[in-house]
């Protein structure tokens, strides 16, 4: 179970947090301009790093504010937690095989 | 007449203990005691005149099941994952379009990703037409798999139940049973009694916090033994020729104009010049060596089992509101499985709040399971499509083909699953069973969502 710190709140447990996937996703700026496959991109294709995960969290039980971590998918340490807007904190990349 | 009947029963239980091995592992496959026979692919069948035969010598001179060759320069095909799916890939390649000069490779030992974590649960009610004819492929094989392998999968068709809590979860149900028949897969739908009556261990007396309004059957449905059919396949593609390779990771993936050209493994470099890639939750990694994206997102999904207890249960229950199903082994655990974590993981454990809600749902339902014990809990790593639907398909790079994104239900499909991506890899083209799964149907917009179409998440 992940204790997670929200911005705003504090740490609480993960039960009260929803989850949002991949950070740092931009939404296109001219969307008619997007081809079939850049769209396929845009919805579906996501990353899933054994490793280092940058992705967004929202407290739904607390605050209901969006926020981002960094996480590692592997032993589940919560790296950092950073704002909304804010550019991905510079971490060394962990990958595992 | 019923003694008869209770000696085939008794005959068939003996048979399955004899040939089911106590334990996967590297070491069972190790070359001590490998006979000449063996190593040219010609495996002894098991049958009750060489469970007798053996029966004499103490059981200690069975053969091994499958060799452990060191790995050629070069395969026809390499197929990576020593999974059900990846096993019974070669296996069909090898039998029903004569590659027999293939490998496996698995990179730790067969049947430890998925396969061997899973709750086994084998139906084939799923509600699209597209789903509805691959799983039902998978059942008719499951039908005769014990018999065409000459190995006991312990292929038990005890039916499914999946449960109805409120008016929606049962329209819902009425819908899908009426798909299924018009698609010729057996269904029922049952009132509250007839749940009772086929299932008499579920609590329906107060309505509690999850009434039970009714539920689909499928009397084919049941269970298999999740071990047995990696190793059943194993052996059967060994006889024909397949190399199975385990403590062998592959670690890149090279290409060149478009074009496979072989591995880097831990055991050296391999050519080849199709490569079929099964590997469940670490799909990811695999097409980034091969330098393409997939949809999918790993996440553990656990499963528990009980301290074993007698027969308690004669059927398979799963509730799809609740994220919990249950079924007892032959060896009397009952085994529970729960809902996935919400967020991407590579730990094979899961998330205790996970736990707790499915064994509160079962206790709900099932009080008379309130005091037993759990002994074992584990995680195994899923891969889940956007449309919760397989990919079974060719990809961006000439000679790689990819079989992914069964998510949490992938194990009721083994055999069609192998079977299909047989004919793909083979032939260079999906076989009709499979076309509509590709890679390129989340550019089409061709979805297949089964998301709560298929019943539960399985
Ligand atoms: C708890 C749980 C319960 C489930 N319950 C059910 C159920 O009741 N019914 C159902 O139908 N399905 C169920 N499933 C889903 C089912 O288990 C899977 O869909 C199915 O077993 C997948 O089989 P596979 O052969 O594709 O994958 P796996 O069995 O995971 O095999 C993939 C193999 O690839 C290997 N591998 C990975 N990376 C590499 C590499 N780099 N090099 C070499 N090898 C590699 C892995 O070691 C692994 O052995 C469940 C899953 C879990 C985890
Ligand atoms: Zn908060």
């Amino acid at each position: 179970m992940l204790l997670i710190d929200c911005p705003h709140c504090g740490p609480r447990s993960e039960t009260e947090f929803s989850y949002g996937g991949e950070a740092h996703i931009a939404r296109p700026l001219d969307p008619a301009a997007l081809s079939d496959a850049e769209w396929a991109d845009y919805v579906f294709l996501r990353d899933n790093p054994k490793g280092l995960i940058r992705e967004r969290w929202m407290h739904a039980h607390g605050c209901r504010r969006w926020f981002n971590v960094a996480r590692d998918t592997v032993t589940y340490e919560i790296l950092t937690v950073y704002p909304m807007g804010a550019e991905p904190p510079d971490l060394p990349e962990r990958r595992y095989p | 007449m019923r003694l008869k009947r209770w000696f085939k029963a008794a005959l068939h239980r003996r048979v399955a203990a004899d040939t089911i091995q106590p334990e996967t592992g590297i070491g069972r496959c190790g070359t001590t005691g490998w006979s000449e026979g063996a190593a040219t692919g010609m495996n002894k069948r098991y049958s009750i005149f060489s469970l007798a035969r053996n029966a004499f010598s103490r059981h200690e001179n069975w053969q091994e099941a499958w060799r452990s060759p060191t790995p050629k320069p070069r395969y026809d095909a390499v197929i990576i994952g020593g999974g059900g799916h990846g096993l019974a890939t070669a296996y069909y390649l090898a039998k029903q379009h004569g590659m027999t000069n293939i490998a496996v490779l698995e990179r730790g030992w067969l049947g430890g990703g998925n396969t061997g974590r899973n709750t086994t649960i084998v139906r084939s009610n799923y509600l699209w037409d597209e789903s509805a004819a691959l799983y039902e492929q998978a059942m008719k094989l499951w039908e005769g798999l014990s018999r065409e392998l000459n190995y006991n999968v312990m292929f038990s068709q005890r039916g499914v139940l999946n449960l109805a809590h409120n008016l929606h979860d049962l329209r819902e149900i009425q819908r899908r049973v009426n798909a299924n028949r018009l698609n010729g897969i057996d269904g029922e739908v049952l009132d509250a009694q007839q749940v009772k009556d086929f299932c008499p261990a579920i609590d329906l007396r107060a309505g509690g916090r999850y009434p039970v309004l009714g539920a689909s059957l499928q009397r084919r449905g049941g269970t298999a033994r999740h071990d047995a059919v990696a190793w059943g396949y194993a052996r059967a593609a060994d006889a024909l020729g397949v190399d199975i390779i385990q403590e062998c990771p592959v670690q890149g993936i090279r290409v060149a104009d478009g074009k496979v050209q072989g591995v880097e493994t831990a055991r050296g470099y391999i050519e080849t010049n199709k490569l079929g890639i099964v590997v469940a939750g670490h799909s990811s990694l695999l097409a980034e060596m091969a330098g393409f994206r997939l949809p999918v997102q790993s996440v553990p999904l656990q499963a528990l089992v009980s301290e074993p207890v007698k027969p308690a249960i004669n059927c398979v229950v799963m509730s799809g509101a609740v994220h919990a199903y249950i079924s007892q082994s032959d060896k009397g655990e009952l085994v529970i499985g729960a809902g996935v974590d919400k967020y991407v993981g590579y730990g094979q454990r899961g998330s205790q709040p996970v736990t707790e809600e499915t064994v509160a749902a079962i206790c709900e339902m099932f009080p008379i399971f309130r005091r037993m014990r759990m002994m074992r809990q584990w995680g195994g790593i899923v891969d889940v499509c956007p449309d919760a639907s397989p990919i079974i398909s060719k990809t961006p790079v000439e000679g790689i083909y990819i079989n992914c994104g069964w998510g949490t239900g992938g194990f009721k499909a083994t055999p069609g699953s192998g079977w299909a991506f047989a004919h793909t890899v083979a032939r260079n083209e999906p076989h009709p069973l499979n076309a509509p799964f590709t890679l390129d149907r989340y550019r089409t917009g061709y979805l297949i969502d089964e998301h709560g179409a298929a019943a539960v998440a399985h």
